[in-house]
């Protein structure tokens, strides 16, 4: 009898042990996430008590004269990133649909794992294929035709290989979220005579939405942070352009260009646009979860 | 046996005591002359048995560990003023020189076909010179098929003493250079956002000339010629076109730099010798002249004794040019100001 109680008191023990270990590994992310943000904010402090909002406002980002402005960054960011959406949320669909609705089954393994496998291509091999293979072919077979820009990096280049980055991302959450769709809706629908069309307009959209759009969330979110890529196609030029076959910069880009060799003011306007891209990947990426949370309380 | 045992320890023994004198030192800075300190390390350490550490992460964090004292020695390529060196406590001193090089992406022109002057440089920099068959071009190079084409401007992204160099150069010949964006690490491209790339160090600048038909940038000359690019010839002060090489750069190298208090001299354009290479750029040494630990900074300024003595055959098949002897003997006279806590200098010059 004795021996049982030692026994259970010794499990609880090494229960005790494990729950607290585990809560330690869980918690450890969370000081990380805190940690991070408190040391930049107080790195990118001289510079936020320097320009306050007006950092938001200003394009001239002037090393030489240590004058420094966010916005040029901000812009191409935003603007490279909805390059990609645009070009990548339709083409995703396509995807998804095809593979939910429309696939022979003996095809739709391969095409997934396809797709799969675009998402594990490091980013620096698609920075390194658009700089030394598709720059110079868009410039030479797209913007020349165009009479455009004939250099080849800028936001469109950026845009696009962004585009190709997360469209395996945003494909596979939609295809996700289609298949979530109840069978029986679905074959109610055709037993009523929808076509393919109508079924997926009126019956798989409306169930899905929530989750979809979700999905491009998550991709805008992974564009708006990517890094190696960007830079090595966006062109690394301080400026606001609207031409946007022309060079700019992004927060990535500049922050991959400029660390080393920076010190002072600049180093903490640098930690200054690291925060905003924070800010910004944070809220994308909280706004996508809520949704693809409420997507899945449907089911 | 026994022999066999006591030839083991007594080569241990060798080998301890021979430890207890090798030393290391480390120093970090510029990325330009990596590759030379690199092979003179490797040597050193082969003759001596003494190890040095050199971390190539930029002239400007160079100047920052050396003054932070994380290092025994930094490296730049940008020289420091004499004002700036004395409220830091340090000296500087060159090492070796090389060249700042333009290249050129254009079809059918290959390395030293292409002639620039410094005016239409900085006119192409400064986005007034916007197609490689605008006249002023032309008139340098009559005979050359020239296209009619966007000239794109590649520029240093990051902060960097090559940058500083060749600003520095358009500063010395174009009013309108040293008016507008002046010499700088980092300046404000006036191309930016119309012709103006930045690619990051010199492997990004020639990443971005060989990809982008019709462009230019500049690159350190070890640097153009292991890659093959096609670089060109400049107009030097004498009024002459030279290539760039060793020899034109070992004439730029014969500066005064006697007149040059703290060896605080950029020596770009300041060489009137025909056949100097005008976009010419030393690179230098910073120690502390009251170190906290003198006898690292001795051994420091052993290895660069050691360099100086030994070192010009492995700067030459680099393609860096090594100081004569009259300018080493001279930089190595700076050295005595470097003291240790008696106020005695700490290396000895002969």
């Amino acid at each position: 009898m004795d021996s049982i109680h030692r026994k259970i008191a010794q499990h609880r023990r090494i229960d005790w042990c494990f729950v607290t270990l585990t809560r330690f590994f869980a918690f450890l992310v969370l000081i990380s996430l805190i940690g991070i943000t408190i040391t930049l904010i107080l790195q990118a402090f001289p510079a936020i008590k320097t320009y306050g909002l007006r950092f938001f406002l200003t394009a001239d980002w002037d090393v030489h004269n240590d004058r420094y402005g966010a916005l040029a960054a901000i812009f191409g960011t935003v603007v490279t990133s909805l390059i990609a959406i645009v070009i990548a949320v339709p083409v995703s669909f396509g995807i998804a649909i095809f593979l939910t609705e429309l696939c022979p089954a003996r095809l739709r393994h391969p095409i997934s794992i396809a797709v799969e496998l675009l998402a594990g291509i490091p980013s620096i091999v698609y920075g390194m294929w658009g700089l030394f293979i598709f720059a110079p072919l868009f410039a030479e077979y797209v913007l020349r035709p165009l009479n455009l820009s004939v250099i080849g990096f800028g936001y469109l280049s950026a845009g696009i290989i962004l585009a190709i980055m997360i469209i395996p991302f945003i494909a596979s959450v939609m295809r996700d979220v289609c298949e979530t769709v109840p069978k029986m809706l679905r074959e109610s629908a055709y037993g009523l005579g929808c076509t393919r069309w109508e079924v997926l307009r009126k019956v798989v959209f409306p169930y899905a939405a929530s989750g979809i759009v979700g999905g491009i969330i998550l991709g805008l979110g992974r564009a708006l942070g990517e890094t190696m890529a960007v830079t090595f196609v966006i062109g690394n030029s301080w400026a606001i352009n609207w031409d946007l076959s022309r060079p700019g910069q992004s927060i990535t880009s500049a922050l991959a260009n400029e660390f080393n060799e920076a010190d002072g003011l600049q180093m903490a306007s640098l930690m200054y646009l690291a925060v905003i891209l924070m800010i910004i990947s944070l809220t994308v990426l909280s706004l996508s979860k809520v949704l693809l949370i409420r997507s899945r309380k449907f089911k | 046996m026994k022999i066999a045992l006591s030839t083991v320890f007594l080569s241990s023994a060798i080998a301890l005591a021979s430890s207890a004198q090798a030393f290391t030192i480390t120093g970090a800075g510029a990325t330009f002359p990596q590759p030379v300190y690199a092979k003179w390390a490797a040597a050193y350490k082969t003759a001596t048995g003494n190890e040095v550490n050199y971390q190539g992460i930029g002239s400007g964090g160079g100047i920052k560990q050396i003054k932070a004292n994380t290092v025994d020695f930094g490296a730049s390529d940008k020289a420091l003023a004499r004002e700036a060196l004395q409220k830091a406590g340090l000296i500087q001193f060159p090492t070796v020189i090389g060249g700042v090089v333009p290249v050129v992406n254009i079809k059918g022109i290959g390395a030293g076909e292409l002639t620039l002057s410094g005016t239409v440089l900085a006119g192409i920099y400064l986005g007034r010179i916007t197609r490689w068959n605008d006249p002023q071009i032309v008139a340098l190079n009559p005979g050359a098929n020239l296209p009619d084409a966007p000239i794109a401007t590649i520029y240093r992204a990051d902060g960097s003493g090559t940058s500083y160099n060749f600003t520095y150069y358009l500063s010395q010949v174009s009013d309108g250079w040293k008016n507008g964006p002046g010499a700088s690490k980092s300046p404000k491209w006036p191309t930016a956002g119309a012709s103006g790339i930045g690619g990051k160090g010199n492997s990004g600048v020639a990443a971005f000339v060989t990809r982008t038909s019709n462009a230019i940038g500049y690159v350190e000359y070890a640097y153009a010629k292991e890659n093959h690019l096609a670089y060109t010839r400049m107009i030097n002060k004498a009024g002459n076109a030279v290539t760039p090489s060793l020899a034109s750069f070992q004439a730029a190298g014969n500066a005064d730099w006697n007149a040059a208090p703290g060896f605080n001299l950029t020596i770009a354009n300041a060489s009137d010798d025909p056949k100097a290479w005008p976009i010419a750029a030393s690179t230098f040494i910073l120690v502390h002249t009251h170190p906290k630990d003198p006898t690292r900074v001795k051994h420091a300024l052993d290895f660069f004794d050691w360099a100086y003595r030994n070192g010009d055959d492995a700067a030459q098949e680099l393609a860096y040019v090594p100081f004569s002897k009259a300018n080493k003997a001279l930089f190595k006279a700076s050295w005595k100001q470097v003291l240790d806590k008696n106020g005695t200098a700490v290396f000895e010059v002969k």
